[in-house]
């Protein structure tokens, strides 16, 4: 293969301001248009994004020691339970878990209208929180019982840590039953009402790098509105599904574990969501650039919503099967066939807010702020890029 | 499954009757009060949103008529706060009427308050809580005033 560049390369033209980005959508019509190995040449970077709920979130936090020491046992902020099983005054939040005294769905379906992710968008947004701490009391921490407000600034250390985020690829969710169903891909009508979908498509991160040849251990993102990085694969992280031709999974396939300061980050791209019936979440925006190393990542940047597919899931338990095969083209038509059924399709994921996100991307690497790192580690499944 | 809001005002004579008791008893409905403003030997005002099978209803709403209740629909109205909106889709899945709806292919969610039917689906569906339900201006005021004066 011709023409190639290196992280170096590319980091000394974002310094001088020469560097080419585009987005993901944007380099899908590029490489239509030119062929991949003129748009390898022009482009130096391409950013991607996606923004929509993702459960396995939460943040670490360390309220910091009170006087006298308290060695926290149960911990709620703002009534929602956070997890207390470390050391002294560091807890995690999850962004599924309720309100202590949220009914749950003992009325379904329940609202769930607070939970983890609201509490931690309360917190990127300025707003004060109440915690409250109990503890059995120990020689070395004698005091049983804390409660204060709280602002993101009073915690000594804020860390957004997402055990699975960005996955490449997701089922389009459908209803066979004659019941609505109320999941965590949004309400399914009865008999093929709705064909629900959550990815961003040809914006979203891994489908650009199918297989992990750039996004690695080390790698620096654009998590929640401020800066993050990838610390590891994600849990779940399954490589090893069936691909297309171009590399592309036909269903859920890898995933990513992200990490950040809280600090930096904002209430627009950390949203706290209620899903109906279902529970509480956290909607993350996510964006990661992909370097055009050779011609090889502008081929894979390229690709186009009608290059990938993913699979028709029933979520009724009635039909174990895929109902079928659908490409990201036809999901966002607004209307599939399922059947012999014409089926209306909504979207979870915010397409609008991912374009904002990977035109934000866009601008920081341009604006010379934002570098891009090299993987210290691969993904597994990855196609190590070779030595140059 | 029937419901309307309706704005209820008593003549002074009948406030202390059992009247909402009667509706649940007599008639099968259920009720949710919205707002109230009741005083003994004055008219008296309430927001209520009744609801039951439309037979019921109908029957209800006939016997308040009748005891001298001036039963009038509020201006209720589906609104989205637009900062809030993540312009998803989620709603989509359930607006009966379109007024919820995606402009292809940018994806854009727009909400068309003309297309509304009030249903308040998407305002427990909204993920954000994006979607809210708002009362008539005109009736606010109108009740905020009352508050006032009392
Ligand atoms: S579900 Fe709510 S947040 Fe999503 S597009 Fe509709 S109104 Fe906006
Ligand atoms: S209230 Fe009903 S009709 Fe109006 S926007 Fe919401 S779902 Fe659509």
């Amino acid at each position: 293969m011709g023409f190639s560049r290196t992280y170096e390369e590319i980091n000394e033209k974002i310094k001088s301001g020469d560097v080419v980005v585009v987005t993901a959508e944007e380099m899908t019509r590029i490489v239509r248009e030119k062929g991949e190995k003129k748009a390898a040449q022009e482009v130096d970077v391409v950013t991607t994004g996606t923004f929509a709920p993702m459960c396995s979130s939460g943040a670490f936090l360390n309220f910091g020691h009170t006087s006298p020491p308290i060695k926290a046992h149960r911990v709620w902020i703002n009534n929602v339970p956070a997890y207390a099983g470390l050391a002294a005054v560091d807890i995690y939040i999850g962004a599924t878990e309720p309100a202590a005294d949220d009914p749950l769905n003992r009325i379904h379906p329940g609202l769930f209208e607070y939970g983890g992710g609201h509490v931690i968008q309360d917190l990127v947004s300025g707003k004060p929180v109440r915690l409250k701490a109990e503890a059995y009391g120990t020689d070395c921490y004698p005091n049983r019982f804390v409660e204060k407000t709280l602002y993101l600034k009073d915690f000594p250390n804020a860390t957004l840590c997402n055990p699975r985020n960005a996955y490449q690829n997701y089922n389009c969710a459908v209803n066979l039953s004659s019941k609505t169903l109320y999941t965590y891909m949004g309400v399914l009508k009865p008999k093929l009402g709705n064909a629900n979908y959550s990815t961003s498509g040809c914006l979203s991160p891994l489908l650009n790098d199918p297989l992990y040849k750039t996004i690695g251990l080390g790698t620096q993102v654009f998590l929640g509105g401020g800066v993050g990085y990838v610390i590891w694969h994600g849990t779940q992280h399954n490589p090893n599904v069936p691909r297309n031709e171009r590399g592309v999974p036909k269903s859920p396939a890898g995933t990513l574990m992200l990490l950040g300061d809280l600090k930096q980050m904002s209430g627009r791209w950390l949203v706290g969501v209620s899903m109906l019936g279902y529970g509480c979440s956290l909607a993350v925006g996510i964006g990661i650039p992909v370097p055009i190393l050779d011609e090889e990542m502008a081929y894979y940047t390229g690709v186009g919503d009608d290059e990938i597919v993913t699979q028709i899931k029933d979520y009724s338990f009635t039909e174990p099967e895929p109902l079928g095969e659908v490409n990201y083209a036809e999901l966002k038509s607004g209307t599939i066939r399922i059947r012999g059924k014409e089926v209306p399709t909504v979207p979870l994921s915010s397409y609008v807010r991912a374009k904002e996100i990977a035109e934000i991307l866009k601008s920081w690497i341009k604006d010379g702020r934002f570098l891009l790192t090299k993987p210290q580690k691969y993904l597994p499944g990855s196609s190590e890029p070779k030595v140059k | 499954m029937y419901a309307k809001v309706l704005v209820l005002r008593f003549p002074p004579d009948i406030v202390d009757k059992p009247i909402i008791t009667n509706l649940v008893r007599s008639y099968n409905l259920t009720f949710n009060i919205l707002k109230a403003q009741i005083f003994p030997r004055k008219e008296g005002l309430m927001i209520l949103e009744l609801r039951g099978n439309k037979n019921d209803y109908d029957r209800g709403l006939e016997y308040l008529k009748r005891i001298g209740v001036k039963v009038e629909p509020i201006g209720q109205s589906i609104s989205r706060n637009e900062d809030v909106c993540l312009q998803c889709g989620a709603c989509t899945a359930v607006c009966p009427t379109g007024a919820l709806h995606i402009i292809r292919p940018d994806m854009e969610v727009v909400f068309d308050s003309e297309r509304c039917s009030g249903c308040e689906w998407c305002v427990k569906v909204c993920p954000a809580h994006a979607m809210r339900v708002t009362f008539d201006r005109h009736m606010e005021e109108e009740t905020s005033i009352s508050q006032g004066s009392s």
